[in-house]
């Protein structure tokens, strides 16, 4: 599913480069439910902004599904995340303007377009039938991540991507938010990588994977 | 067609969100294309209505006058001054020019008028009965004089609409006497108030050319002519309105004994060319005006670009969100100068409805004549978007090119 061969990721910070990630090998077969674990400044969001093409390695390959998409260009590379990626925030990044059903409109608008049959279904998946027509101020945090993963699951993606998906929320919140994830991983075989702080919540994947100054160093 | 309709109201949603800021988008181009529309439209509406006073005073008109042409002022120049133009010349004219309907020769003298205590002075002139159907001239009461009285010199007088308030305010003049010169003469009709620019016929009063004659004395050329103040007659084909202007030309010439080298010491003015020289002038002067208010135009066109501009910093945010979930540079690109288009569109419309509005306000109220053209409206309609176009490319580009992390981050 993911094979990453010794990728590195280096920021110019003024004359100096920063070297976020040194020589990353990783494979992650489909169906997986990854943990990424590391200090703050170990490279876990780089990471995942390049496993969700938001970015693109410095040096070195990342196959998804045996295509090599680190050379891709812009459009292309839109054109996966659209269609193969779904991100879970720590932040949510709703759109505040917007009900619960619209964001998750919002999350086919650029994957082939609005069906409201199923962005219905993805939101009942997530339990939120009743809260349709809410905005995300009038919703509660986990309510709002709830909707966050409503919009990544309505366009059936490969993978699901969640930067400290639990990072804003009580711990209750939280596992309901992991339990979400794991059961959608257990039903629907959606590969899913999280980054986290929490060891609890990494408890509940199948594999930890320990990152430390760019460099994995265990998992 | 699914991918149009959720572009719309991505669009839709970008501008129902912020009211405010649409709204002073719009105004720019409302008060940029409104003030496109009234200034065309005076314009336009002055033109027509100088062309329509023209038209009313017969386009088949010719009028030659003493002296030498001066363009557009010779028109009123040289009255009297000079004394080249005889009767002889009309007669000559009316015999060798083809393609002529009537010749009208006329002599104009200030003279004299009383009536009971009123005590004026007015032009006279002196004419024959055409000149009425020549100068497409109505008369209000009573008759014109006639043939009849032409031949035998009556003095009958016909008045222009202001002569006959000054002398006679609200009474009937028809049938009565007045004092012309030394003489008494009688009123025989009054013409039809003639608003027209270069009517004039307002203020004259007009008597056979030959009872003229017995009253003053008609200045003589050193042939022994009799001359006269001008000659107005109308073409039969106007087609033909050129060649009977060259044909009369030659003809006087000729008749003057002028040198090839000499300048005419006559001028010839046809409506026609008046016609075309004022239509010109008013076509600058609508352009013009149509400028100015462009400039307002692309004032507003400025502001478009300003608040677009405020707008993509606003929406970062929303823009890397849209981004993670697929949306390509195109798409960000297309969203924005699509709201932009929409928004001086939707301005342009409203400002073509106001300045129509205004437009036909100042018709209705009689303060100025407007005419809105389909041409105007469809010219400021698509201005107005190809300014958003134009103005909202970069913006659109800006918010396109935004890094989908970096804009993530952003608060």
């Amino acid at each position: 599913m993911i094979n990453l061969q010794d990728i590195s990721k280096v920021y110019p910070i003024g004359k100096r480069e920063l070297e976020v990630l040194k020589g990353i090998n990783l494979n992650i077969d489909k169906g997986e439910l990854v943990a990424i674990m590391g200090p703050s400044g170990s490279g876990k969001t780089t990471l995942l902004n390049l496993l969700g093409c938001l970015d693109k390695p410095t040096s070195g390959k990342y196959y998804l599904e045996g295509r090599e998409v680190s050379r891709l260009k812009g459009g292309e590379l839109a054109n996966i995340r659209g269609q193969k990626i779904g991100f879970i925030f720590q932040t949510f990044n709703l759109l505040s303007r917007l009900t619960a059903l619209a964001n998750v409109e919002l999350g086919m608008t650029y994957a082939g377009g609005i069906d409201r049959k199923r962005a219905l279904e993805a939101l009942a998946k997530v339990g939120l039938s009743e809260r349709v027509k809410h905005r995300p101020v009038e919703l509660s945090g986990g309510e709002q991540q709830r909707v966050a993963i409503a919009r990544a699951l309505v366009k059936n993606p490969s993978l699901f991507l969640a930067d400290e998906p639990t990072g804003q929320l009580d711990s209750h919140s939280g596992e309901e938010i992991i339990s979400i994830l794991t059961s959608l991983h257990a039903e629907q075989g959606i590969t899913v990588l999280l980054v986290t702080h929490d060891a609890n919540i990494a408890s509940h994947c199948q594999r930890i994977i320990h990152l430390k100054d760019g460099e994995i160093t265990a998992g | 067609m699914k991918k149009w309709s959720s572009l719309l109201s991505t669009v839709w949603l970008g501008i129902s969100t912020h009211k405010l800021r649409s709204f002073l988008t719009m105004l720019g181009i409302v008060i940029g294309v409104g003030a496109v529309i009234i200034l065309m439209s005076i314009g336009k509406g002055t033109t027509a209505q100088i062309l329509a006073n023209i038209e009313s005073m017969g386009s088949d008109l010719i009028t030659i006058r003493p002296g030498a042409s001066f363009g557009f002022g010779g028109v009123r120049g040289g009255g009297g001054s000079t004394q080249t133009l005889t009767i002889d010349d009309a007669e000559a004219i009316a015999e060798d020019v083809s393609y002529i309907s009537a010749v009208v020769p006329s002599y104009s003298s200030n003279l004299q008028l009383v009536v009971g205590s009123e005590n004026t002075n007015a032009s006279v002139t002196g004419t024959t009965p055409d000149y009425l159907e020549v100068n497409n001239l109505d008369v209000a009461s009573g008759s014109f004089f006639t043939e009849y009285d032409y031949q035998r010199g009556a003095k009958v007088v016909v008045l222009g609409s202001s002569v006959k308030e000054t002398l006679f305010g609200d009474d009937n003049p028809i049938g009565q006497q007045m004092r012309m010169g030394g003489n008494i003469v009688r009123v025989a009709g009054v013409l039809e108030g003639n608003e027209s620019m270069m009517g004039g016929s307002d203020d004259a009063i007009f008597i056979p050319l030959t009872a003229m004659q017995q009253m003053v004395a008609q200045p003589r050329t050193a042939q022994g002519e009799r001359v006269i103040s001008s000659i107005s007659l109308t073409v039969s084909d106007e087609t033909q309105a050129d060649y009977v202007v060259e044909e009369i030309t030659t003809l006087l010439r000729s008749r003057h004994r002028l040198g090839s080298l000499d300048d005419d010491d006559f001028s010839i003015t046809s409506m026609q060319e008046i016609a075309a020289a004022i239509s010109e002038t008013a076509g600058t002067m609508t352009l013009l005006l149509g400028a100015i208010a462009a400039i307002s135009l692309l004032v507003g066109g400025i502001g478009v670009m300003n608040i677009m501009l405020v707008s993509v910093l606003e929406r970062t945010r929303e823009i890397g969100i849209r981004k993670a979930l697929g949306a390509r540079e195109h798409d960000i690109w297309i969203q924005f100068l699509i709201e932009a288009a929409f928004l001086t569109l939707a301005g342009g419309i409203i400002g073509v409805i106001i300045g129509w509005l205004v437009a036909y306000f100042l018709n209705s109220m009689g303060l100025m004549t407007t005419v809105v053209t389909a041409d105007i409206v469809i010219l400021a309609v698509s201005v107005s978007v190809g300014i958003g176009l134009f103005f909202g490319f970069y913006p659109a580009w800006n918010a396109s090119r935004l890094n989908p992390i970096e804009a993530l981050r952003s608060e």
